[in-house]
């Protein structure tokens, strides 16, 4: 018996599978409202009612100092980003191990999809996801009172989304690289948790590295998230500085090329089993 | 000789240095036969569906389907079967229609064709009004047929079906035994499937292989395995004259007097149905008169329970496994 087989593009099916990930999230107001919801009332908690620049009134120059900026609101708004960021993606090795478990992936891996293109379709729906939660959070930003800084420019826009795209990138391959083995979402909610702390605490969302003690300045500055805040902040809120501007991105380029490398490798190891 | 479909040889697969799930199994599957598995739980069927549809490596062996190998062909073994497996596997967030074309673009099957075989397919399994809402308002049966229509949106060559009927209620179980034999019959679809119930296999499988504890420990028609368990019973009661005729009854072809209560017989028959026709004419021609008798043909449950052991088994699956299973069942109850 002798039949001929379509050839097909490596990457078929790589729309449909991305779809059918942001449709959960896109056709669900509810699960839209609660994405958005989380960090905006973390701007709000934290930029606006602990308000660190009211605390040392007329300190604007140790605020500069600290903070690179007087305005502790706008300085932790740009930080929020790498929270969504992480969270989000983070959502992805999740939605890896239910599909292994509910039966979906091995479903998927009957078919002539190619190993490859399952992954990088969770990539794309996180990033696409990652991103565009950040952004309506820059939006609520604004509106709340976020103020560019002297040296912005629209076109830096452009470089903060290219920064949202490697951080979820690189993050989304991390996770998901994490969960490819994993059967259990136990475990892998246990693993996540022990990551995403680190990864948000230690960097400089939140709080200057300057200010961390030694030991967690060292693992702040191994933080890709500390990487991508920063280049953020000179984007939207510092007197851009070029230089700092380009080894962020080589920091973040590098960062989201290992990952993903590393996770389209191991889907082709570990997938089939 | 029809053309062997599938072919494996020597199939086997570990889990971990322990757990042999399939141990060293061999068989063909003929174009457009029902080939059914049927074993208990953990027997191995569902294992040995994943290496058959590349969805595991097995550890030594290997498979044809369609005259590709499962191991170097796996893209091309992948584009001419499809699977229903198990589980419910459709995405409960999307509505059925939805799930139908995701699996239509995962076969690259161009956007307008799709359209119509879904329509088409939604109309054969009486789908159509529920098409549009989400899969996780569908009751057991309608999940189970959108499963069916899922996997039957690239027209597969071969169709492996993973217990279909698993947790079902008996009307919905029929449905599925009726598209299950119209594939076979209108498509010529070849189908291989799995199950645990004895009916099902007896009565939709062309062939069935008895598989327990990784091992295939028998194949044939439900017919043969039937006629491995030495035939048909058969017992009479005679008018009591105080003669015993069991060796006038041994004497008659294809009868054996396996036992004698008084006037009452109990014989072994191959053929039971013509034999005891015979059986009854030679009694009443050596002046006996014959009161009551009774024909039992084995069940392929009692083939199946001499093969496998009567035992139960205590399943040893994962946390993972059955937790699924619970699930599954959890969801066919709708
Ligand atoms: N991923 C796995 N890891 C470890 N052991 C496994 C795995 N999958 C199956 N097994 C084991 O392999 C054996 C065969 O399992 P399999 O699922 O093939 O059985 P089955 O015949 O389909 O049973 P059931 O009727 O319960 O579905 C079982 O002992 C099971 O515990
Ligand atoms: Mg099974």
């Amino acid at each position: 018996m002798n039949l001929s087989v379509p050839s097909q593009n490596v990457f078929h099916g790589l729309g449909a599978l991305t779809n059918r990930e942001l449709k959960k999230w896109y056709k669900d107001p509810f699960a839209l409202f609660m994405s958005i919801i989380q960090p905006v009332l973390w701007i709000g908690l934290f930029g606006k009612a602990m308000n660190i620049g009211g605390l040392f009134p007329g300190a604007s120059a140790m605020m500069q100092q600290v903070f690179g900026t007087t305005d502790y609101f706008s300085f932790m708004a740009v930080g929020m980003f790498s929270f969504v960021v992480v969270f989000t993606t983070m959502f992805s090795g999740m939605s890896f191990v239910w599909d292994r478990r509910l039966g979906f992936l091995n479903k998927v891996l009957s078919t002539p999809v190619s190993r490859t293109t399952i992954i990088v379709s969770k990539m794309c729906a996180a990033v696409i996801r990652a991103t565009s939660q950040a952004l309506v959070v820059l939006l609520i930003a604004l509106a709340l009172g976020l103020r560019f800084g002297p040296g912005f420019h629209p076109i830096n826009l452009l470089g903060v989304l290219a920064v949202l795209f490697l951080m979820a990138g690189g993050l989304s391959s991390l996770f998901i690289t994490i969960a490819i083995r994993t059967t259990r979402w136990e475990t892998h909610m246990a693993v996540m948790n022990l990551l995403n702390l680190p990864l948000i605490f230690a960097s400089n969302a939140l709080f200057p590295i300057q200010a961390m003690p030694g030991w967690l300045q060292v693992i702040a500055r191994a933080n890709p998230v500390s990487y991508a805040t920063e280049a953020s902040r000179q984007l939207l809120l510092y007197p851009a500085d070029a230089h700092k501007i380009l080894t962020d991105f080589i920091f973040l380029g590098v960062f989201a090329l290992v990952f993903i490398t590393a996770g389209i490798v191991l889907s082709w190891r570990y997938l089939t089993r | 000789m029809p053309e062997e479909i599938i072919r494996a040889e020597g199939l086997s697969r570990y889990f971990g240095k322990a757990v042999l799930a399939v141990d060293n199994v061999s068989f063909g599957v003929f174009q457009g036969e029902i080939f059914g598995f049927l074993g208990p739980n953990g027997a191995g069927k569902t294992t040995t569906i994943n290496m058959l549809t590349t969805v595991l490596k097995p550890t030594t062996g290997s498979a044809r389907i369609c005259g590709f190998n499962v191991l170097k062909q796996a893209r091309e073994v992948r584009s001419c079967i499809s699977v229903v497996p198990q589980e419910y596997t459709a995405d409960e967030d999307l509505t059925g229609y939805e799930n139908i074309m995701l699996c239509a673009s995962l076969y690259s099957i161009p956007k307008n064709v799709a359209k119509q075989r879904a329509d088409e397919l939604l109309h054969l399994l009486a789908l159509e009004s529920a098409s549009g809402r989400r899969v996780e308002t569908y009751s057991g049966g309608m999940r189970r047929r959108l499963e069916l229509a899922s996997g039957l949106i690239n027209r597969p060559h071969v169709l492996f079906l993973d217990e279909p009927t698993l947790g079902l209620d008996m009307q919905t179980r029929a449905a599925v035994w009726g598209y299950i034999r119209l594939l076979k019959e209108q498509y010529g679809m070849t189908l291989f499937m799995t199950t645990h119930y004895l009916e099902e296999a007896d009565s939709l499988c062309d062939r069935v292989g008895i598989i327990d504890r990784g091992k295939l420990i028998k194949l044939g028609s439900p017919a043969e395995l039937r006629a491995a368990l030495g035939g048909d019973v058969m017992e009479i009661e005679i008018e009591d004259k105080g003669t015993d005729i069991s060796e006038m009854l041994s004497e008659l072809p294809k009868v054996q007097v396996v036992g004698k209560d008084g006037n009452k017989y109990r014989l072994k028959l191959t053929d039971g149905e013509e034999v005891a026709v015979e059986v009854i004419g030679s009694i009443h021609n050596h002046g006996h008169k014959v009161l009551r008798m009774s024909l039992t043909k084995p069940t392929l449950g009692d083939a199946y329970l001499e093969l496998t052991g009567r035992e139960m088994r205590d399943e040893q699956e994962g946390a993972d496994q059955s937790w699924k299973r619970r699930l599954t069942m959890r969801r066919a109850r709708g």
